[in-house]
């Protein structure tokens, strides 16, 4: 093998951060991360899935007929996401309901089946699980980055607290949906500058 | 031939697994989901009806019972207002313009008068029918009418004031109330002996 485990891991902190290296699983990075709280949730959820979907999918990989992979895929991924989803119901049903439909949109996320396709399928158990784990942080942390941002500069609050006087003005522009692109739009530029060479 | 069948055995191994799975564990959330949804979309209305509305010193969530009316099972939510359980809350639905409109009425045993309504879910439309479910005096005026009969609003020739510009809206909530009394109507003996036992 090329790289060594922990190489699998922390390329997907930063050589390939899903939303702004390989940029995926925009939809619901620009929906959810009006608030930190949200941002967590999704990350978790996604890491979840994205580890457990990449161990079985690795394991599976020398019985799975390579005609039907991706419906194979996609059964495992929906199973997880089903699995996180009766889960969040049972016991975080706030955040249930502020991720709403985000949730189950998971299993047609692109992050799990590419990595599924792209990595799992051809790589051995540790090392997927590795490669999941890591971009699952990767896209949490981008996703609180961002939540970050707009939460403080919108509604002027970081994970709930106010963070600035009662003067402030909060930039409301930031939390509706123009403001999310803006983000995403300077992150992916400072992204860029950050990691020419 | 071969692949053929490899790959409807691993297909239909992978669904069957998963599926197993996937009951398994809807079976062991359900209780603790259902408890959550009570919490959280019934939970402000009835409150609203109960504890803000009429003064219930009690958590009208955990005191709450089932009763089997035919071949349904209704929840039925207490409140306690100056030491006796004469509230119930129960819920309703009706057809309002989106589709379902889930209603909760509250009543008092004693009078069979309607002590408030509230809607819980609804998929009407935002700022026209949602109104039904931010106005507080649509739903107002259905408090202190007795819990019986049919509800119908004024342009059906009945009594309810209906929303201007939601009249199906207003129907639909109107219809949940009619609902509403024929449920009360049906539970009521099982109701007073419930409640008479939590009494004591």
């Amino acid at each position: 093998m090329a790289k060594s485990i922990a190489q699998e891991f922390t390329k997907g902190l930063w050589a390939e951060i899903p939303p702004f290296r390989l940029v995926l699983g925009l939809c619901p990075i620009l929906a959810v991360t009006k608030s930190v709280e949200n941002g967590i949730g999704m990350g978790i959820a996604v890491t979840f899935v994205l580890t457990c979907s990449n161990i079985l999918v690795a394991m599976l990989r020398k019985v799975i007929p390579s005609k039907v992979r991706i419906a194979c895929f996609i059964i495992v991924i929906a199973t997880f996401v089903t699995v996180v989803e009766l889960l969040m119901q049972a016991y975080t049903y706030s955040l249930f309901m502020k991720l709403g439909i985000f949730i189950p949109l998971i299993v047609v996320n692109c992050i799990p089946l590419g990595r599924a396709e792209a990595f799992a399928y051809k790589n051995g158990v540790l090392a997927s699980a590795a490669d999941g784990l890591g971009l699952g942080i990767g896209y949490g942390l981008s996703l609180v980055a961002l939540s970050a941002l707009r939460e403080v500069f919108g509604v002027g609050t970081f994970f709930g607290h106010p963070v600035f006087g009662s003067s402030f003005q909060p930039f409301t522009f930031m939390v509706e949906a123009p403001g999310a692109f803006v983000c995403l739009g300077l992150m992916l530029c400072i992204m860029n500058v950050l990691g020419k060479k | 031939m071969r692949e053929m069948v490899k790959m409807v055995v691993v297909l239909a191994v992978l669904c069957s697994v998963s599926g197993g799975l996937l009951a398994a564990l809807r079976d062991g959330t359900k209780d603790q989901i259902e408890n959550q949804q009570l919490e959280f979309v019934k939970g402000p209305a009835i409150r609203k009806i109960l504890v803000e509305g009429a003064g219930a010193t009690n958590d009208p969530i955990k005191d709450r019972f089932k009763i089997k009316i035919g071949e349904r099972e209704e929840s039925f939510f207490v409140g306690v207002v100056n030491g006796k359980p004469n509230l119930v809350t129960f819920e309703s639905a009706g057809k309002g313009f989106g589709g379902s409109i889930g209603l909760v009425v509250g009543v008092d045993v004693t009078t069979d008068k309607i002590a408030g309504v509230a809607v819980t879910t609804h998929s009407e439309t935002p700022g026209i029918g949602s109104r039904a479910q931010t106005d507080a005096k649509f739903t107002k005026q259905f408090v202190g009418l007795p819990l019986s009969g049919e509800f119908k609003v004024k342009s059906d020739g009945g009594q309810v004031d209906a929303l201007s510009g939601a009249t199906v809206t207003s129907r639909g909530v109107s219809g949940a109330v009619t609902m509403a009394a024929q449920i009360y109507q049906q539970a009521k003996p099982q109701l007073v002996e419930k409640l008479k036992a939590m009494n004591k």
